[in-house]
């Protein structure tokens, strides 16, 4: 089939034609919002129109549920906040500035969906849509994370979820020369049918070098460039094609090409080094990335956001598939593409240095001096729309938000404080040691280890360390920290705390590491908006999350939202995870993970413990139990620690650090032991009177430091001038992990074989 | 030090070269050019995509025809991971480099023991030597037929060893090998990735650096 067989309905083929049925519901939107449509441009839309809009005005793009609660984080943003920002939320990335003229850029996003369908080409594009979000803001990307949620790791499903997208971040990530420093693994019940995806990426640039995605200039060239357009990546509008082609022979066929798009990190990685020459030889004036909603949202968001409009030629842009039809152009999310503005005296430098890097470059447009976005097709106008009614005045939902009392009340009822405890020495022991392999704490080596953590030689820390650490400038050192954290539990149990508490932790791994915490990211995973218990916690996390980010000084920079993550009406547990960036003036000032200086050292605890189990993993792992009140979160104490943290490292006073979360005291010490490879001897009765609660309680502000031992009274003295409660509990050394009397030792052994077991058994040895 | 399109590791090797005490000069691998260099780092990556077979495109680049005439002529070599893959599929080594036993991705840090010290990249180890470094690799199983294996190690060939057995299934562990004439060198795992505790495990793996430049300088002098 050949473009001329196609029936094109151009914008006067639809003002004839106005009441020609449109499959509009198919393609997503309602009644009221295909009538707006008709009233902003006096007519029907035509097919490639509907197109843009119902992409553009979908949930993923539009936030059009989430818009009215995501404005409380700008409300929230204090000037003080905003004085590190040089761009922020509606970039494609949030950009900070650390110093020296350095510039970070930083942002995770979701693939949750794709990464059920098609678990490797979901998880590769997932890495890949964030990699392009990152270099349109000028930057060299640096690194990648990836925290990801799957349902229990003994179910069938996760058997084939997990190798898949483990071996698609990599696939990709790797190919691509990015180190993977940071994420999370973690299994839940909730994530059975609907594992999330997020996908972290940080990029570095000189402040002077800052990208912005506008259009502006009359005459300015509109550069496509990367790979060809083609049928993947359709969703909803293969529905309107079908209608298209319904009388057309061999038009069905075709169109079941998966929705799941497919990657090609080679092309990308050719792609980021011709846009970063691109960049460095100033012929770019603004760019975008195309990802979701492919050229629509390109070219929608680059006119909408400049000073005029804009006119694209579709006969332009290079096509992997036969008689593709305007509204298919459109909407292709094929992966690997960029479009940028260009003087019209650059356009030949520009098409020259992608020649040198093999990429393929067209012009499909300029600016123009009106306001409108204008799109053609075999000479025909298909598209005749105002680009800010596409890109940024989309429709906006206030959905019901109604906390459900009984469910809630009675999850808070539960309390875990009818759960048996262990009291004997040896049941203490066998519970350290069932924590220690339980698939929420055991050694993530089988997933890390597919993941390449080294190259481009700025990795200073990665995996198992609280915080990945990266150089930024060779010549100074100066480096950034990121982190990424959600306890999804506490969050279930009280959103507005629970999303507190993943701030809180990501910011306290940053501070562990050494770096001085600044700014924040977040992916907001949550069920239905159409349910308004869902849309309760959404906008309980929202609040607790800019409140608590107002308090700590760190401002959220951008991030996604991701709603619809159920199977059937079982939502999953509310997951807003929180990456935190840091920045690290020097990074051989970096702290160690673990009990990593030398035996003898003083080992001490900050923060205070108490009896705080609700949403613990101890009441998950060994319970199955979920209930109760999450622990209390204290920003001004964190602020303290953190600050406490950040000069102590600084001067070089800390030979070891590590957070303590997840399983406690217990899995803290277990882990610091195992990555120091070093025991030590510890009193839990300067921790809690109650063995058990000093060992398993995850309060939270807690981080344990080694010191030498010639200092510890200086530090302990630093600590008390901070307002942070410290407590001398032990000192490192030998190769058990000794409790004292009550629990008993456990050698590093032991613990070591019951830590690295569990993956490798579930998931197959990673190597021979 | 070349860098194919795909290529990722190439400012790595070009640090460790600096690290070295050499200058590291750029070379694009669609050039002819080989810039008067010394000696030539092929670094590791996916170099073309590694589509068709890792190292099999970027073998025939322009710029490798240039770099097999002048490795002929002595010019020391050393190809580092999809590098190595690049030097045996352009037969400037034997075997081949096959997908993993594991059949993953394995990125793990680990010890190689320096079986021949004499070479134009070993020099500056003594036989024996234990270096940390690290191995990140989907196609890094070496392989080949018994009778070359039997001549690598007859005529002492293989240069680099898994001290705790080789995790990606390499015949009798063998991490790293050269030619007849020890000019070429290829190897598994990525010594630039181990030339300095800060962000490497080790410095262990700058003497092939320092080797080759000591080789050049007495060469020269």
């Amino acid at each position: 089939m050949t473009q001329s067989q196609v029936q094109v309905d151009s914008v006067s083929h639809a003002a004839a034609t106005p009441e020609a049925p449109q499959p509009y519901r198919e393609l997503g939107l309602k009644d009221d919002e295909y009538a707006r449509i008709r009233e902003i441009l006096g007519r029907r839309p035509t097919d490639a129109e509907l197109a843009m809009y119902s992409v553009m005005w979908s949930e993923h793009c539009s936030y059009k549920s989430s818009k009215v609660h995501l404005s409380y984080f700008g409300e929230t943003t204090t000037d003080e906040m905003r004085s590190v920002m040089l761009a922020g939320i509606g970039e494609n990335a949030g950009v900070v500035s650390i110093g020296d003229d350095w510039a970070v850029t930083f942002k995770v996003e979701s693939h949750n969906h794709p990464s059920y369908v098609e678990p490797y080409q979901g998880a590769a594009t997932g890495v890949g849509g964030i990699v392009r979000d990152i270099m349109a803001m000028g930057a060299r990307p640096i690194a990648v994370g990836d925290p990801l949620r799957f349902g229990p790791i003994d179910a069938d499903d996760t058997g084939r979820v997990l190798p898949g997208i483990v071996a698609g971040v990599g696939g990709y990530g790797n190919c691509l020369g990015l180190p993977n420093v940071a994420g999370e693994v973690v299994f839940d019940p909730s994530y059975a049918g609907n594992p999330l995806v997020n996908a972290l990426c940080v990029g570095a640039l000189k402040t002077e070098d800052l990208h912005l995605a506008f259009a502006s200039g009359t005459g300015n060239k509109i550069i496509l460039f990367g790979a060809t357009t083609g049928l993947d990546g359709i969703g909803g509008v293969s529905v309107l094609a079908s209608e298209t082609f319904d009388s057309e022979s061999g038009g069905s066929g075709r169109k079941k090409l998966p929705s799941v798009q497919v990657g090609d990190p080679f092309t990308e990685k050719v792609l980021i080094e011709c846009c970063l020459e691109l960049f460095a030889a100033g012929l770019v004036v603004g760019i975008q990335d195309l990802g979701g909603a492919g050229l629509s949202c390109a070219t929608s968001e680059l006119a909408s956001a400049g000073d005029g409009g804009m006119h694209v030629d579709l006969d332009a842009v290079p096509l992997r598939a036969t008689g593709m039809t305007a509204a298919e152009i459109l909407s292709s999310e094929s992966q690997e593409r960029m479009c940028a503005v260009v003087t019209p005296e650059n356009v030949e430098a520009f098409l020259a240095v992608c020649r040198k890097w093999d990429v393929l470059a067209s012009v499909i447009g300029e600016v123009t001096d009106g306001d409108r976005l204008v799109i053609t097709s075999g000479g025909e106008t298909v598209v005749d729309v105002p680009p800010r009614t596409v890109a940024h005045e989309g429709p906006v939902y206030r959905r019901p938000v109604a906390r459900d009392d009984d469910r809630q009340d009675a999850l808070n009822a539960d309390t875990p404080d009818r759960l048996p405890r262990p009291e004997t020495p040896s049941e203490l022991r066998a519970e350290i040691l069932r924590l220690a392999a339980a698939p929420n704490l055991a050694s993530r080596s089988w997933v890390t280890e597919q993941y390449d953590r080294y190259v481009r030689g700025n990795t200073v820390a990665a995996h198992g360390a609280d915080a990945g650490i990266v150089q930024v400038d060779e010549e100074t050192g100066r480096g950034i920290a990121v982190a990424t954290d959600c306890n999804a539990r506490f969050v279930a149990l009280d959103p507005y705390t629970g999303a507190q508490l993943a701030l809180a932790e990501a910011y306290r791994n940053v501070a562990t590491s050494g770096a001085v915490p600044l700014a924040v990211t977040d992916c907001l995973n949550f069920g239905s908006p159409e349910d308004p218990h869902v849309m309760w916690q959404f906008q309980q996390a929202v609040r607790g999350l800019a409140d608590a980010c107002a308090v700590l000084g760190t401002p959220v920079t951008g991030g996604n939202v991701s709603f619809y993550n159920q199977t059937g009406t079982t939502a999953i547990l509310p997951t807003p995870v929180v990456g935190v960036l840091g920045v690290i003036d020097d990074v051989s000032t970096a702290v160690p993970s673990g009990f990593a200086g030398s035996d003898g050292d003083v080992v001490v605890l900050l923060g205070t413990t108490g009896a705080e189990f609700g949403g613990s993993e101890w009441a998950h792992e060994v319970h199955g139990h979920l209930g109760g009140r999450p622990p209390a979160v204290d920003l001004e104490h964190e602020r303290r620690l953190a600050g406490l943290l950040a000069a102590t490292a600084a001067d070089g006073a800390l030979t070891g650090s590590h957070d303590l979360s997840d399983g406690g005291l217990a899995q803290g010490l277990v882990e610091a032991a195992l990555a120091g490879n070093r025991g030590a001897r510890i009193d839990l009765a300067g921790v809690h009177d109650d063995t058990f609660v000093a060992l398993f309680a995850e309060s939270a502000g807690r981080v344990l430091v080694t010191v030498d031992a010639a200092t510890a009274d200086a530090f302990l003295a630093r600590a008390a001038e901070a307002g942070v409660p410290a407590a001398r509990i032990g000192e490192t050394g030998g190769t058990r992990l000794d409790l004292g009397d009550a629990v008993g030792g456990l050698g590093l052994d032991e613990l070591r074989a019951a830590w690295e077991a569990t993956l490798p058994a579930r998931f197959g040895p990673v190597a021979v | 030090m070349i860098t194919f399109p795909g290529t990722l590791d190439d400012v790595d090797a070009a640090r460790a070269v600096r690290r070295a005490g050499a200058e590291a000069v750029p070379l694009w691998h669609a050039d002819h050019d080989l810039r008067g260099v010394d000696a030539v780092v092929v670094p590791g990556g996916f170099s073309y995509g590694d589509y068709l077979r890792a190292g099999a495109i970027a073998s025939l680049a322009p710029i490798m025809r240039e770099v097999v005439d002048a490795a002929g002529r002595g010019l020391p070599v050393l190809g580092i991971c999809n590098g190595f893959q690049i030097l045996c599929e352009a037969h400037l080594l034997p075997g081949a480099l096959v997908a993993n036993a594991g059949l993953h991705f394995l990125c793990r840090d680990l010890v190689l023991t320096v079986e021949n010290g004499r070479t134009a990249w070993t020099g500056d180890y003594a036989a024996g030597a234990e270096l940390l470094v690290p191995l990140k690799s989907q196609e890094g199983r070496y392989v080949a037929d018994a009778a070359t294996l039997d001549e690598l190690e007859g005529e002492g060939r293989v240069v680099f060893r898994y001290r705790d057995g080789a995790p990606n299934g390499s015949a009798r562990d063998i991490a790293g090998i050269t030619n007849p004439a020890g000019n070429v060198v290829g190897l598994m795992p990525h010594p630039e990735h181990a030339t300095s505790t800060l962000t490497g495990p080790s410095d262990d793996g700058l003497g092939l650096f320092t080797s080759v430049l000591s080789a050049t300088v007495a060469a020269a002098s």
